[in-house]
């Protein structure tokens, strides 16, 4: 793999641009592989990755069904924060964040991650003592968070109206390491280094259905043939019901869809993500100038990744009372994506009842921003046979022992 | 924007007059049940690529609940029908059988 630098720019602006080699192979599939993972979006691409740095295990097959980071990889808002409320899952959030902040120059990709600061707008008494609890259980988590005062907010946003009528800012918790990266980025990245170790990223190649003898998985069929492999993982988001049936078991999980949307660019007017819970509505600036918004969930299982007009004039409609200047705005084009929410909105890393079958899933409307994170816990379950320290709290039995991580009360909008 | 016919009031309520409630049929297992069923009940989810019967509510209009079969991979409904009945009715299974061949009601719940 030739590197990109400042240096090979220029290399190829003097030679026409007749010198840059494909991102990533184009691969045809092998009769066997040590590990398939099913989809390549964020997770499915990060757990490759450290599969072959962390583990060296390197003969990997990584079969998407489109192309890779379409699904809701390419279709999210980017917010990447941490300030989660249990401590499993600041734990892996903040792994993940962590990783973001040098995730460039590991992959040697640009991913333009911006730390540019997180906040999460308390407009209701309840939302202020909810978030100061936040707060605290950051700082003993060791995630930098902080609750701040509305001049504060509004130093730090000077386009938000602080005294709106129906839900006025009261404070906001603060990420100020928190952020954005490219989305796109994130799976190209991956893609490049994991074709570069060795390993297929086969695409336009469905899954549509799992082997497996004794108990134990012995491969997948898909649509370009049948493929064997020692270890199975599911990382498929809103898929990951279908891919559970066809393995033989039952998830807790809904699939429903998404949406999001952007605005016309306009002059840089706001440097920090701002997410208002209460309102259900969140919105950043893009690099190109669009404002990015979203909200919450459409409300009914659906796998076709629309959603209905209503959420989006909804969405639009709560921010307009917060940021008035939006109004004037005409909004360029919306899309949705199908995430898998689970009854706790905390992710699935585990085992399946099914030999050999792992499953990363159930990251819902929030899974960004913990895709290195994800892919490090989920590298590791499968190299060892069993969750290590990051994922151990996020298995399949939670459920039934009544162990939740519950962060649905925690954030009201959760991405 | 999903229509459905409220079977109760006939009204085709648009989706902002409803509220869904996620799967229907599913068995309730109470407090004497196996750890199993009672998280399979609690927790698990078909949730299917395809045909999938759910409970509805008419919120703003009789405030009834109602049971909706419809398909998640195109968004067709194939019928509503009261929420009084522990399966699917013999007509709506007949209508999906007739638009999605060698589909079968599964006994998941
Ligand atoms: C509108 C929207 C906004 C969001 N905003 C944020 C945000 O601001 N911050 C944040 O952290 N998260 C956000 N999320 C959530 C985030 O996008 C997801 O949690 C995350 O991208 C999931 O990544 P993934 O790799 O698990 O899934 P995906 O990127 O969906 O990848 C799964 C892949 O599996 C493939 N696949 C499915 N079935 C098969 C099969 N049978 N065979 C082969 N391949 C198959 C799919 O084609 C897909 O490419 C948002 C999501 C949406 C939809
Ligand atoms: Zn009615």
């Amino acid at each position: 793999m030739k590197r990109y630098s400042a240096f090979a720019i220029a290399r190829e602006a003097l030679r026409h641009h007749t010198g840059w080699e494909r991102a990533w192979r184009k691969a045809t599939p092998k009769k066997k592989y040590d590990v398939v993972i099913v989809g390549a979006g964020g997770h499915g691409l990060a757990t490759a990755y450290y599969l072959g740095k962390n583990h060296g295990i390197k003969n990997v097959a990584i079969l998407e069904k489109g192309w890779l980071g379409g699904g809701n990889t390419g279709r999210n808002t980017t917010i990447i924060r941490s300030n989660y409320l249990q401590d499993p899952s600041a734990a892996i959030y903040e792994k993940a964040r962590s990783l973001y902040e040098t995730m460039s120059q590991d992959l040697n990709y640009n991913v333009m991650f911006s730390p540019r600061g997180v906040m999460m707008l308390a407009q209701t008494h309840h939302e202020v003592r909810g978030y100061e609890r936040t707060a605290h259980a950051n700082s003993l988590q060791g995630v930098e968070t902080q609750f701040i005062g509305p001049e504060k907010v509004k130093e730090l946003c000077p386009i938000i109206r602080l005294d709106g009528p129906r839900y006025p800012v009261l404070g906001a918790l603060y990420q100020p390491r928190g952020g954005t990266a490219r989305h796109d980025a994130v799976a190209w990245g991956y893609a490049r280094a994991c074709s570069d170790m060795g390993m297929d990223i086969i695409q336009q190649c469905e899954v549509t259905a799992v082997r497996s003898d004794a108990g134990k998985v012995r491969g997948v069929t898909t649509t370009m043939g049948d493929i064997d492999c020692d270890k199975l993982a599911i990382v498929v988001a809103g898929n990951s019901g279908v891919l559970a049936d066809m393995a033989g078991f039952r998830l807790p999980i809904e699939s429903v869809a998404l949406q999001a949307l952007v605005s016309e660019p306009i002059k840089p007017a706001m440097d920090v993500v701002i997410m208002a819970n209460t309102v259900h509505g969140y919105m950043s600036q893009s690099d190109k100038g669009e404002m990015v918004i979203g909200g919450g969930t459409d409300g009914y299982n659906n796998y076709t990744q629309r959603g209905s007009f209503h959420h989006v004039e909804e969405t639009v409609r709560a921010l307009i009372e917060t940021f008035p200047m939006l109004s004037r705005l005409k909004m360029l084009r919306q899309w949705g994506g199908i995430v898998d929410i689970t009854g706790d909105r905390s992710p699935i890393i585990s085992k399946t009842p099914l030999g050999g079958c792992f499953i990363n899933c159930g990251w819902g409307t929030g899974g960004f921003k913990a895709i290195p994170g994800s892919g490090w816990a989920t590298a590791e379950m499968i190299a060892q046979g069993a969750p290590g320290p990051l994922a151990s709290a996020f298995g399949l039995e939670r459920f039934r022992e009544g162990r939740f991580i519950d962060e649905s009360v925690a954030a009201g909008v959760a991405h | 924007m999903l229509i459905l016919e409220c079977p109760y009031c006939g009204v085709h309520a648009e989706e902002t007059e409803l509220h869904g409630g996620g799967e229907a049929h599913l068995t309730r297992h109470g407090p004497e049940s196996s750890d199993q069923d009672f998280e399979g009940y609690l927790f698990q989810r078909e949730n299917p690529r395809g045909v999938h019967f759910e409970r509805w509510r008419h919120v703003h209009g009789c405030g009834k609940w109602f049971h909706a079969a419809r398909c998640t991979a195109t968004l067709e409904v194939f019928g509503t029908y009261s929420a009084q009945t522990s399966e699917p009715p013999q007509h709506i299974r007949d209508r999906i059988s007739a638009k999605r061949p060698g589909w079968s009601w599964r006994e998941l719940a």
